[in-house]
């Protein structure tokens, strides 16, 4: 089946912030105990967003005019931490198609791109500049146009960086690898066998 | 001839060819999984009705979710226990060998590879589990995968993979007594940062790595990723070898030979080109302590926690953050802190040399009356062979709890949790926010024989005062 092409991720944006977010705050170990991917958009910053006694914290995500964002602004380095898919998982089951950070860890970033969710990196100075457009009008729409590498919001248009192999993997729906690494099956096959070892 | 480093080396031999967004097909020879990370990707299989391409390079142990305390199943955990017949179910679908709790062999994945001799200089090696790294202590390329691409592996046993640059960090002089294998990789990610090696393979090389055991090494290499390097890796010597000699799947005696020459082959050259190379003086490393929440927020045992207020504005907030969490004061000494829980184990310090040191300087010495102090050996076989040679009765006697095989309080998946805001004195790779099982429990990484200081006195102590000297 062919994937999707991703040209264009529109919507509203809730900022999350904060340096360094590893993925066992994105989702805690406890909730990994899951043989599918299905019920993990429900505990996505669990720890972050309820007391342990399940009262609601203030967190950006508790906040009624964010419960359909689905592109988060958040700080740099995003995502380090652990391979675990579970964290980009949470959030795509979030309904998050699209994140904004300063960089990311390259685990993350290479597992979200599989599942065909964008992760752009902006400089701090553009990230404070949506942040504050967002505080202004929480409704405001976004839209990030991948072949243009830019973010547009309000009036502005502001430019992101996405390596362009994951760019064009996106554009033209080859996000996800699986189909093309089977087609190589006689390559292969070779390599497994004049290999050393099996 | 060109001159090569091991990465590009082995990154060439496993090559299948370019894909069209500019990442290479790589060939994965031997691919490990575990529970957590697997089930997931066998559904995605089953979905798309594929088989297991080929079964034989895959190898199977459970090790995040395992109770040490009970080994009765079904696990009094239901979400636990579904997550371990998952997989033995998966296994047996699919033909692919599992180290599961009855067989002896079980523990924690990165243990049971190289404990196996499944990981061999020179191969591509990858599992869903970010401390995958470990594997490079045998000059393997080791990387931590996620479950989309534990299924690729699965299906086609390849993955698609930017190539990584290749940083030399040279260790060089010699240790001051006392500093262990994790001092060294925690100086390394306070000196290089968290995200310093993004982008990076690390080779780890100089006299301290030559004269460190092959534990020694799996110790550093595991806690590449936690500097932001994929692979962390150290290549291969006489050491190597003899480790790997005579166990279950290493080459046997009439294909020894041939096999090591091949190991050596893979070795970097001696003049090869680096991306970049650091160097760093073994005498300036301290035994080293994470004050924060990630692990480069560490500090050498007589230094004390830094204040936000000297900092550049840019880590002014984090710092601050890193600060409330744990509940320090910054400018006052780390040593002396008191703790309420000490964990040795993980894959990063759970191996047998890692248990004998400790016990080597227990003798007499209590655990503080009212502190929680565990041993979790790294898998079945370690926690036999410390059986054999008394250690476990040594950590008992002394006060420890002596538990089985598995990942335990390294991630608290399964019932050894923190309870509150309990401060844990641990072995293991990670003190992010709420990592050991309560969202505002806290970490100290150390060595484990800092830990066992710290499980004595019931405070952050300078081992080397503690522990008389060898
Ligand atoms: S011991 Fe900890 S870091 Fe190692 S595999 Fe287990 S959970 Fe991961």
């Amino acid at each position: 089946m062919p994937l999707e092409k991703i040209h264009n991720v529109s919507g509203t944006i809730v900022h999350v912030p904060g340096d360094d977010i590893d993925t066992d705050r994105i989702i805690p170990a406890r909730f990994m105990k899951c043989v599918t991917f299905d019920g993990l958009g429900e505990f996505l910053f669990y720890d972050m967003k309820f007391h342990e006694n399940g009262d609601l914290k203030d967190h950006p995500l508790n906040e009624p005019q964010f419960k359909n964002s689905s592109i988060m602004l958040t700080g740099s380095n995003f995502g380090c931490g652990s391979s675990r898919e579970h964290a980009p998982q949470s959030l795509f089951r979030a309904g998050f198609r699209a994140i904004i950070a300063g960089n990311f860890a390259e685990i993350f970033f290479g597992n979200s791109i599989n599942l065909g969710m964008p992760c752009v990196s902006v400089t701090e100075e553009d990230r404070n500049l949506i942040a504050g457009l967002i505080t202004e009008n929480s409704e405001l729409n976004a839209s990030l146009d991948i072949l243009e590498s830019k973010i547009k919001v309000g009036d502005h248009s502001i430019s992101f960086d996405l390596r362009s192999g994951a760019r064009d993997s996106l554009l033209n729906g080859t996000w996800d690898p699986l189909d093309e690494l089977l087609q190589a099956r006689q390559t292969v096959e070779k390599l497994h066998q004049n290999l050393s070892y099996t | 001839m060109d001159k090569k480093n091991l990465f590009e080396k082995v990154w060439k031999a496993h090559s299948v060819g370019l894909l069209a967004n500019g990442q290479t097909q790589l060939f994965v020879g031997r691919h490990l999984i575990h529970e957590v990370t697997s089930p997931q990707a066998f559904g995605m299989l089953r979905e798309k009705n594929l088989p297991v391409r080929y079964p034989e390079r895959t190898f199977a142990t459970v090790d995040h979710i395992v109770p040490t305390n009970e080994v009765q199943e079904p696990y009094s955990d239901p979400l636990a226990d579904a997550m371990i017949k998952e997989l033995r179910r998966n296994c047996k679908d699919f033909g692919i060998t599992f180290f599961d709790t009855d067989t002896g062999k079980q523990g924690i994945v990165h243990v049971v590879g190289p404990e196996q001799g499944l990981t061999q200089p020179g191969m591509t090696i990858a599992c869903g589990d970010s401390h995958t790294s470990t594997h490079g202590a045998f000059g393997a390329i080791a990387f931590g995968i996620g479950t989309s691409q534990v299924r690729d592996l699965l299906a086609t046993q390849t993955m698609a993979l930017g190539k990584l640059k290749v940083r030399r960090i040279e260790v060089n002089g010699e240790l001051n007594s006392g500093i262990y294998a994790k001092d060294v990789i925690l100086h390394i990610i306070r000196k290089l940062g968290v995200n310093g090696g993004t982008g990076f393979a690390y080779e780890y090389a100089g006299d301290v790595f030559e004269s460190f055991s092959m534990e020694e090494r799996m110790t550093a290499c595991n806690m590449s990723i936690e500097g932001g390097a994929r692979v962390g890796y150290v290549n291969p010597d006489k050491k190597t070898f003899e480790y790997l000699k005579g166990r279950p799947y290493s080459p046997k005696e009439d294909q020894w030979d041939e096999s090591v020459a091949k190991w050596m082959s893979f070795a970097s050259d001696v003049g090869c080109a680096y991306d970049d190379v650091v160097k760093i003086n073994a005498s300036d490393i301290e035994p080293t302590i994470t004050w924060g929440i990630n692990p480069s927020q560490a500090i050498g045992i007589n230094d004390s926690i830094p204040d936000p207020q000297n900092a550049d504005s840019t880590d002014k907030a984090s710092l601050q953050e890193a600060i409330d969490y744990m509940k320090l004061s910054p400018g006052s000494s780390i040593k002396g802190t008191p703790i309420d829980v000490a964990f040795i184990g993980s894959c990063t310090n759970g191996r047998i040399s890692d248990l004998e040191e400790v016990a080597s300087q227990l003798n007499g010495h209590k655990v503080k009356d009212g502190l929680k102090a565990i041993v979790v050996p790294g898998s079945q076989i370690v926690s036999k062979i410390a059986e054999e040679k008394g250690i476990d009765k040594i950590f008992r006697n002394a006060g420890f709890e002596w538990r089985s095989a598995g990942c335990s309080m390294c991630l608290a998946m399964n019932p050894d949790k923190l309870i509150g805001d309990q401060l844990c004195a641990s072995s293991s790779n990670r003190n992010f926010k709420g990592r050991q099982g309560s969202p505002t429990g806290r970490t100290m990484l150390m060595s484990p024989t800092m830990v066992a200081a710290a499980a004595i006195t019931g405070v952050i102590t300078d081992s080397r005062e503690l522990f008389p000297k060898k």
